[in-house]
């Protein structure tokens, strides 16, 4: 069976090539950077294996490699390198000669994931599965990744190394940025032990005026919206927000539709995400990606969209849950 | 009620106002909510690593690539420049309206990691994008340039979100019908994603509508830097038909 465990493995693999071709190129700080997230891709397993038996001694060396990831991101030495070889004639003439088979590997990793993940009830028989049914969906995009990196190969004759080190400088480009949508997801787990989430919904429903509907609408809305840009996640906010505003005052005072509610409220909070660099994976990632100037330039793209969705959706959940 | 950790908020504010690094902040952030909640240290330890590592399939995205850079090295981005300069009836807005379109119906589907910022917003979608405002306009500034690289980005996160919430067995959906049911509420998932159609077509047609603005407005801000920074590929092809 293909685990999803493998297809951390293969991660890992990446990020220590990363680190390797680094330390070739003696960028000491980055080796370091990608050796360590490697070592927390290899031994995650471990990590989870044992703290669920009880023992946490790994989980504390994962968290101080946490700390050391954190430290060697904000001292600044991570540079980050340009993804342009500036070979553009180079470039240009590959371009003329391989033409539109340039997009078919491209093309190879949705349309793989998508054949897969459609032909899965075939290839998953109930005697034997090929894919794990844990994150099914993230196994078959791996496998869809290293048969579209094999046609990449094969279109453009280079080697597995040369693969590898591709990757490698993409993920340079990227740098830090890679990391934080792991570390934002870790914030908010602690965030969740810790109890902030209770302490914002407490405060949010003693604010209001709770025998105005209109106020209680708007509360629970604004409520998602807020706490999903401080999260970064409109999941981690709507148990919080719906259980401290939604539930109470919305249908339980105010006789509001519940699957609306959920629904409309879950929404809201997708417009806070749309507004928020703690949505790292969605609005600086990209920056990164696409190598602009301002770190915010999708965000600034995208926010008069939300802001209108966001009154719409106050809007529909006024009408549609109190019909 | 200990309102203390709420400081850790307060620091994740601050550090993104201040812009430092973001990877610092965050991690700042928690160790002072932790110990503010009452934590010990190896506690705290332990329950950073062990959140981070059973997070780790947000990283997955990253095996895209190797395939991603051995493709642009062969040239992907200029052929995919190439490809929509040839399309004379496929306009900038038309491009991003029909991808914006595509990605939602894709994601009601619960086809979310089919598409995406590495997948293929960098390697396709900017570039045909700068292509397509290109035939506007031949001349573009850098910031011009990057305010639509920018808007692709934001094309792809609007198309994913308001598309992902009406699909019945995505997370969001069973997230607040596992919610509901733990406090005594049975629901439907069909009766939660339905209540999200009318949301997703209004999506659609604010941000179309913004997409065709935008396009109206390329070129009419022209900026004196152009080609300050010079390093693309079409930024170069330019400069060299100037000479």
């Amino acid at each position: 069976m293909l685990r999803i465990e493998y297809v951390y493995w293969l991660c890992g693999a990446l990020f220590f090539a990363a680190g390797t071709f680094d330390l070739g190129s003696r960028r000491y700080a980055s080796a370091a950077f990608w050796m360590i997230l490697s070592a927390c891709f290899f031994g995650g397993d471990a990590i989870e294996a044992a703290a669920a038996a009880g023992n946490v001694l790994p989980a504390q060396f994962g968290g101080i490699a946490v700390v050391a990831l954190a430290l060697i991101a904000g001292s600044g030495v991570l540079k980050r390198r340009s993804t342009n070889d500036d070979d553009l004639p180079r470039r240009r003439a590959s371009a003329e000669r391989l033409g539109n088979r340039l997009f078919l590997p491209a093309l190879a990793i949705p349309l793989i994931t998508l054949l897969l993940i459609l032909s899965l009830p075939n290839i998953n028989a109930a005697d034997f599965k090929l894919f794990d049914t844990r994150q099914t969906t993230l196994v078959v995009l791996g496998v869809a990744c290293v048969l579209a990196a094999v046609a990449a190969m094969a279109l453009t004759r280079a080697t597995p190394l040369a693969a590898f080190r591709e990757g490698s400088r993409l993920l340079d480009a990227l740098s830090w940025a890679a990391l934080l949508p792991m570390l934002l997801a870790t914030l908010g787990a602690v965030f969740a032990k810790t109890g902030v989430g209770d302490a914002v919904a407490q405060i949010v429903s003693a604010a209001i005026p709770t025998q105005s509907r209109d106020a209680c609408v708007l509360a629970y809305g604004l409520g998602m919206a807020l706490f999903t840009i401080i999260m970064g996640n409109a999941f981690a906010a709507f148990p919080v927000i719906t259980a401290g505003v939604g539930l109470p005052l919305l249908i339980g005072e105010h006789h509001a539709h519940a699957a609306v509610v959920g629904a409309l409220g879950m929404l809201c909070g997708y417009c806070g995400t749309l507004l928020t660099p703690m949505a790292a994976n969605f609005n600086i990632v990209p920056v990164a990606l696409l190598e602009l100037r301002d770190p915010n330039a999708v965000i600034r793209a995208q926010w008069p969209t939300a802001v209108v969705l966001f009154a719409i959706n106050l809007l529909l959940l006024d009408w549609l849950a109190f019909r | 009620m200990n309102y203390w950790p709420l400081l850790g908020v307060a620091i994740v504010v601050a550090g993104f106002a201040w812009r430092l690094n973001p990877a610092l902040v965050v991690v700042v952030a928690g160790i002072a909510s932790g110990l503010l909640a009452g934590l010990s240290v190896p506690d705290l330890l332990a329950l950073l690593g062990r959140s981070f590592v059973s997070n780790r399939t947000l990283l997955v995205i990253v095996l895209t690539l190797p395939t991603i850079g051995l493709l642009e090295r062969a040239g992907l981005r200029e052929r995919a420049h190439a490809w929509i300069l040839g399309l004379r009836r496929l306009t900038f807005a038309r491009l991003l309206i029909a991808y914006l379109g595509l990605r939602q119906i894709v994601s009601m589907f619960g086809l979310t990691n089919v598409a995406g910022h590495a997948q293929t917003v960098r390697p396709l979608l900017a570039p045909m994008a700068e292509a397509a405002a290109e035939k506007i306009e031949p001349i573009l500034g850098d910031d011009e340039r990057e305010r639509i690289k920018a808007l692709a980005a934001a094309t792809d996160n609007v198309g994913l979100f308001f598309g992902e919430d009406v699909f019945i067995a995505f997370g969001a959906v069973l997230l607040i019908q596992a919610f509901f049911s733990q406090h005594g509420i049975e629901m439907d998932p069909r009766s939660i994603a339905i209540w999200a159609l009318p949301t997703a077509i209004a999506a659609f047609v604010i941000h179309a509508l913004r997409i065709a603005w935008f396009q109206h407005g390329i070129g009419k801000s022209r900026r004196s830097t152009i080609y300050s920074r010079d390093q693309g590929p079409i930024a170069q092809e330019k400069s060299d038909a100037a000479h």
